[in-house]
């Protein structure tokens, strides 16, 4: 993917910038907007430079309406643009929840494919940034839920960029979901022309024997953490970065698991019906002969993410998933 | 217009009186004869259909269903002046402007039998789907809007809504989106005075709803729904208004439901007879023929034999929906994503097994 292009070290902001960039200039039917997306490039700057380079036509303010941005992204999508719209953050999602459900994720079915809406809706989600409340959570299984929707989590500024351009060339509708904790803590090198990676398909990132570790977003940088305690201590874990959270790639966990019969799932999310619930029915259904150990659960709180003084005791730590793998290991 | 009917003084636009009686000839809409004519033709079917519908339901020969009795002259006034570039994103009681529209009577009633197949409206230009959660569509249509200024088109946009719709907040949001972008899109408030069964005092402190276009900037208009030409003329200027760049147009068109809110309602439980007949004598139909007689355009005697016409092509049209195929397993699955993910297809191929298992059970 990578032969003969330049590299470019870029955060996992830049890289988004990128895509769209890339997109941008390449598909006249792509438009951005959101709140604060025009002039100003978001309140996290990922469309920093885009409005001033393709117009105001294309990359622009919205009034401050999440419901709207949303519904107005599905009208145009039916009516033949791409658009990508952008959530201040995770928290206020909600006020677009009847036409992210009702429409955006329905539009295909209820036309019976006349109309279609291939668009992006792109924020930042999770904790660890001392915010305010609503702008720390992280409810990827809200959507993973709906039937409709495809539901994408980048790890890395590579797969930011790589994932966010196959999410727009993509006819269907895309939650896009990008770790602000890590927007710009992690820097990598990263091919500056266009590539792609594949939607529902998750990477192994490193191969292990004795455990499986399934990780996303912000988590994986944890979970890389946790791995080189283990190792400390002789236990060789394979960590699996999902990607994409649906489509599942039940496939990748499922071989993985069929190697280690153990398995450790790590996300920010509340617990309780979450993505590790999910992936533990599915490795049960999948390769339940193959598990020497109940599948174990790193996971959030099932409370609401605390105030900054008190976000310490929720967010999960790499001695934290550590001590599930030790759990796993040792069962 | 807009201005010499302001709503806020509450001034109610219309140009023939309840007798047939031209009032307000200054404001009489340019319309052929030949036109008239198919207007009130149009709406005689629409209602046509439209009681048949209701009685095909209590046969139990159809699910629940929308009546539009006593709404026509709505539909009838954007047939006349919407082209078939134009878009139309509709609620669900909007009979008459899907056939307007080009779409067949079959595939409406198809909708009402249970087939997604009923809303995709094949023959019908620019129509989308009907939208079931209400007032999200006025979202769509500020961004349909968004996107014909983005492409240069002439096309404008219709979205119709009903008098419960405008408390909700993507009316509000709707209309706002569509005065910032000043999106070509006419925008018209089926006031037929109930939301299933709250009339509209208990839906706003508004004194009418034509009002509330006023604050987020767009031209606003109160018209009497029962009215033809009256909503011929406030169509026609909104539309010529937003196709000609200066934005989106609200239109309150005033009507009464004279039927149920569906099949499934009772409307006795919530008004009386009284309040029934007293918006009885403003049926948009009636209303329409007395004038259409005054000037030796329409026979009434004609009419019932005309009737009886549309009454078979209405249930051939009927029958054709329910011979229409079953519903496969497959198209459950197919249309959800373009690209469809695996775990779809798998649990397809789940639910065959068992019914294979089932069979074996015989």
């Amino acid at each position: 993917m990578e032969g003969g292009s330049e590299m470019k070290v870029m955060t996992i902001v830049q890289a988004v910038t990128d895509a769209l960039d890339i997109k941008l200039a390449e598909d006249p039917t792509i438009v951005t907007f959101g709140e604060d997306v025009g002039v100003e490039g978001g309140v996290f700057r990922v469309t920093e430079g885009l409005q001033k380079k393709h117009g105001e036509h294309r990359v622009f303010d919205s009034p401050l309406a999440e419901s709207g941005i949303v519904g107005t992204a599905v009208g145009m999508a039916m009516a033949g643009l791409r658009p990508v719209v952008e959530m201040q953050f995770c928290g206020f999602v909600y006020p677009a929840f009847n036409q992210i459900i009702s429409h955006a994720a329905r539009i295909h079915n209820r036309s019976r494919g006349r109309y279609k809406t291939p668009m992006v809706i792109r924020f930042p989600y999770g904790g660890g940034i001392n915010a305010l409340e609503h702008h720390s959570e992280s409810m990827e299984v809200l959507y993973a839920h709906i039937p409709g929707l495809k539901v994408v989590v980048p790890s890395t500024p590579y797969d930011a960029k790589g994932l966010l351009i196959s999410a727009i060339e993509s006819d269907d509708t895309i939650i896009f979901m990008e770790p602000k904790r890590i927007y710009r803590a992690i820097k990598q090198e990263v091919p500056e022309e266009k590539f792609t990676i594949p939607i529902g398909k998750a990477k192994v990132l490193s191969e292990g024997t004795d455990v499986t570790v399934v990780a996303y977003g912000a988590m994986i940088r944890e979970a890389q953490k946790a791995l080189a305690l283990a190792k400390k201590d002789g236990i060789s874990a394979e960590l699996i970065d999902l990607r994409t959270i649906y489509p599942i790639d039940r496939e990748t966990i499922a071989q993985s698991v069929k190697k280690t019969g153990r398995l450790v799932v790590v996300h920010e999310g509340p617990t309780t019906f979450g993505v590790a619930a999910e992936i533990s029915a599915m490795v049960e259904e999948d390769v339940f002969q193959h598990l020497e150990a109940p599948v174990t659960r790193v996971t959030g709180f099932d409370t609401i993410v605390p105030l900054p003084r008190g976000e310490h005791h929720y967010i999960i730590s790499p001695e934290k998933i550590y001590y599930g793998i030790q759990k796993s290991v040792r069962y | 217009m807009f201005k010499e009917f302001s709503p806020l003084e509450d001034k109610l636009f219309q140009v023939m009186d309840k007798d047939g009686e031209i009032i307000a000839p200054e404001w009489m809409p340019e319309i052929s004869d030949e036109r008239l004519v198919k207007a009130f033709k149009d709406m005689l079917f629409a209602r046509t259909a439209d009681l048949m519908a209701v009685s095909y339901q209590r046969q139990g020969r159809m699910f629940t269903y929308p009546p539009n009795f006593g709404q026509e002259a709505i539909a009838g006034g954007m047939a006349i002046v919407m082209r078939d570039q134009d878009w139309l994103v509709p609620a669900f009681r909007e009979l008459g402007a899907w056939l307007a529209k080009g779409a067949s009577l079959r595939d409406i009633f198809l909708y009402f039998m249970g087939y997604e197949e009923g809303t995709v409206f094949r023959g019908a230009n620019n129509m989308v789907p009907i939208a079931v959660p209400i007032a999200s569509q006025i979202v769509h249509a500020a961004g349909i809007g968004y996107a014909i200024n983005y492409n240069k088109k002439d096309e404008v946009v219709y979205a119709v809504v009903g008098d419960g719709g405008t408390s909700e907040g993507d009316f509000a949001e709707g209309l706002n989106f569509a005065a910032v972008w000043n999106a070509p899109v006419v925008y018209i408030v089926q006031n037929n005075q109930f939301a299933i069964s709250v009339p509209f005092k208990k839906q706003t402190r508004s004194i009418n709803i034509a009002v509330k276009g006023i604050a987020f900037g767009v031209d606003s208009i109160k018209v009497d729904g029962n009215d033809i030409f009256a909503m011929t003329k406030a169509v026609q200027v909104a539309h010529e208004h937003a196709s000609s760049g200066k934005g989106p147009v609200l239109i309150e068109a005033v009507t009464y439901r004279r039927g149920a809110h569906t099949t499934s309602d009772d409307p006795t439980k919530y008004r009386t007879k009284e309040e029934e007949e007293s918006w009885a004598c403003y049926d948009p139909i009636d209303r329409l023929r007395k004038y259409l007689v005054k000037k030796n355009l329409w026979d009434e005697s004609k009419e019932e034999s005309l009737i009886s016409e549309y009454k078979k092509e209405v249930d051939r049209q009927f029958e054709a929906a329910e011979n229409y195929a079953p519903y496969p397993l497959e198209d459950v699955f197919k249309y959800l994503y373009v690209d469809m993910p695996d775990d779809l297809k798998v649990q397809k191929v789940e639910h065959e097994k068992f019914l294979k298992w089932k069979e074996g059970l015989k």
